[in-house]
């Protein structure tokens, strides 16, 4: 059990390598002469006005809210699945109700218009 | 690995070229490996060695494949749009033109935009190829050749795949650029929207295999899944549209509306890992789509043949994972992209419903059916009630679609008596 992770493990540890060579040679490689014009962030051609860094339109974190919900719950759903064969018919009972559940939840972001688009 | 042919065995092996090139034949090198070096090392040291020889070995190969897609795509999405594509260097053909690019990638100079998050900006390319790569540890390439087969392996995709929405983010917010934080507040709404579908159609595979073993996966195909639940591989096909940002869906780096999204800022080999992570994630949706739906490796029974059946898995699943691919590549060189609303509404108001409804149906049918009954008895009640769903889904589709478009040609009617407004006439008049 463990050692399956060891995989994982090794492989994460080496991973940015994979990665981080070429940002390397392409630092190595390239050439150095920053100055302040170049470095200025892209817009279009026009210098940029304002923070970026802004309060940022609600509907977005409305979105990964109900994402949240879902998400969380269809993990449940899971292991369920996986271990099917030794559940009873209740539980393929309780599968519905715990599904019906969810969908009650998407209903109610639906009334609320949480999904719209404005 | 699951000694399907793992015939090396034996205290005192020496290594020896001819076994070792007959090894990598059958795919049993790292058995072979292991019994030439069983005694001179300790167990858990042998272990980890070829654990880091399998990662360097798949890694690489990802890295120069992707050389290879870049070219592929840009020929066939030329053959769609009737252009030729690359066809200068290296030949009739272009293929060193990725090559060519890369060269020109690694000579840039690596600027950081004023203002940056230095740590979020430099770190978000390193970590979108991370995550794209680290997905690939539990894909069955052939029966014994899979990184290692977790008994979350499913779950364990899910989990990885989730974390390329932070990098996104990461890379967008860090930029300090407002085309890249408009690119990835829409990337966070998009990927993480096209989750929920995702994960609840891959529900129905786990169901039907009872495992979340890749590898049992694939042995439970007696008949592929996609076959067995066409509706659940169709909605798993447009959540990996989405969330490999490719069109329709690529509004996260939309050119004509934000410049390129959250990457704008990134240029040299930055830039390039963002690229290299797009495709080494699209092509690893085509594999797992091959490997969940399509049967991975299996052939009817190809590959329980004696000496070669191990290399046939293999190419079978690469011929597989390739035409998945190339259905991507050929979406793309279809659809135009879609509205953001439009984009939310697909996925909220039907494929979300659609999962629930689905999971719900498939769950008690399996019940349903008598626990003798045979592979393609439980197959064929399965694809009866997915067709069922999904054609009642397309109905409702379709009247809602009706009674829109009544509403609109109404609109038009009355805007044409009244004629107020001639831009709408002239609408009508087509």
């Amino acid at each position: 059990m463990l050692a399956d992770w060891q995989f994982i493990g090794i492989f994460l540890a080496l991973s940015p390598i994979f990665p981080a060579a070429p940002v390397i040679a392409n630092w190595l490689l390239g050439p150095r002469k920053p100055n302040p014009l170049k470095q200025q962030t892209y817009e279009c051609g026009v210098e940029t006005v304002g923070d970026t860094w802004i309060q940022f339109k609600v509907q977005y974190y409305i979105y990964a809210l109900v994402f949240v919900v879902f998400d969380v719950e269809a993990v449940f759903l899971f292991p369920i699945a996986a271990a099917y064969d030794q559940l009873g018919l209740f539980a393929a009972f309780e599968v519905v109700v715990f599904v019906l559940i969810l969908a009650v939840g998407l209903g109610y972001a639906w009334s609320r218009g949480a999904l719209e688009w404005t | 690995m699951h000694g399907l042919a793992a015939h090396w065995s034996g205290p005192d092996m020496s290594f020896n070229i001819v076994d070792f090139l007959f090894s990598l034949v059958q795919l049993t090198t790292f058995d072979y490996l292991r019994a030439v070096w069983e005694g001179d090392m300790s167990p858990g040291l042998i272990e980890a060695i070829l654990d880091v020889i399998a990662i360097l070995t798949v890694s690489t190969f990802l890295l120069l494949i992707v050389l290879f897609l870049i070219w592929l795509e840009r020929k066939v999405i030329a053959r769609i749009q009737d252009r030729i594509g690359p066809n200068r260097v290296g030949g009739r053909f272009g293929l060193l033109q990725t090559v060519a690019d890369v060269l020109k990638l690694l000579t840039k100079e690596t600027l950081t935009p004023a203002g940056a998050d230095t740590i979020a900006y430099n770190l978000a390319p390193l970590l979108t190829v991370m995550t794209a790569l680290l997905m690939w540890a539990v894909i069955p390439f052939a029966p014994n050749v899979i990184g290692v087969d977790l008994n979350v392996g499913l779950f364990y995709v899910l989990a990885v795949s989730s974390a390329s929405v932070v990098t996104l983010l990461l890379a967008g917010w860090g930029s300090n650029n407002k085309y890249a934080l408009l690119g990835a507040f829409r990337s966070v709404a998009q990927l993480v929207s096209y989750e929920v579908p995702m994960v609840l159609s891959l529900i129905i595979p786990i169901l039907l295999a009872r495992s979340m073993y890749m590898q049992e996966l694939v042995l439970a195909q007696t008949v592929p899944f996609l076959i067995v639940a066409p509706l659940s591989a169709i909605i798993f096909f447009i959540s990996a549209l989405a969330e490999t940002g490719r069109t329709p869906f690529d509004l996260l780096e939309a050119e004509s509306e934000i410049v390129a999204g959250f990457h704008v800022e990134y240029g040299g080999m930055k830039f390039g890992m963002f690229f290299l992570a797009e495709f080494v994630s699209t092509l690893f949706m085509s594999g797992l789509f091959a490997t969940i739906y399509l049967g991975g490796w299996r052939l009817f029974g190809l590959e329980r043949l004696e000496t070669f059946g191990p290399l046939l898995g293999l190419i079978v699943f690469f011929i597989k994972m390739f035409a998945v691919y190339f259905v991507f590549i050929w979406v793309r060189g279809t659809l135009p992209r879609v509205r953001i609303d439009q984009m939310l509404d697909l996925n909220w108001k039907f494929l979300v419903p659609l999962s629930l409804i689905l999971v719900l149906v498939v769950a008690v049918v399996d019940k349903l059916i008598p626990a003798g009954a045979g592979d393609y008895y439980r197959a064929g009640v399965h694809l009866v009630s997915n067709v069922a769903v999904g054609f009642v889904a397309l109905e409702l589709l379709r009247r809602h679609a009706a009674r829109q478009r009544a509403i609109y040609e109404e609109r038009l009617v009355r805007a044409h008596s009244s004629a107020a407004e001639p831009e709408v006439m002239a609408e009508a008049a087509h």
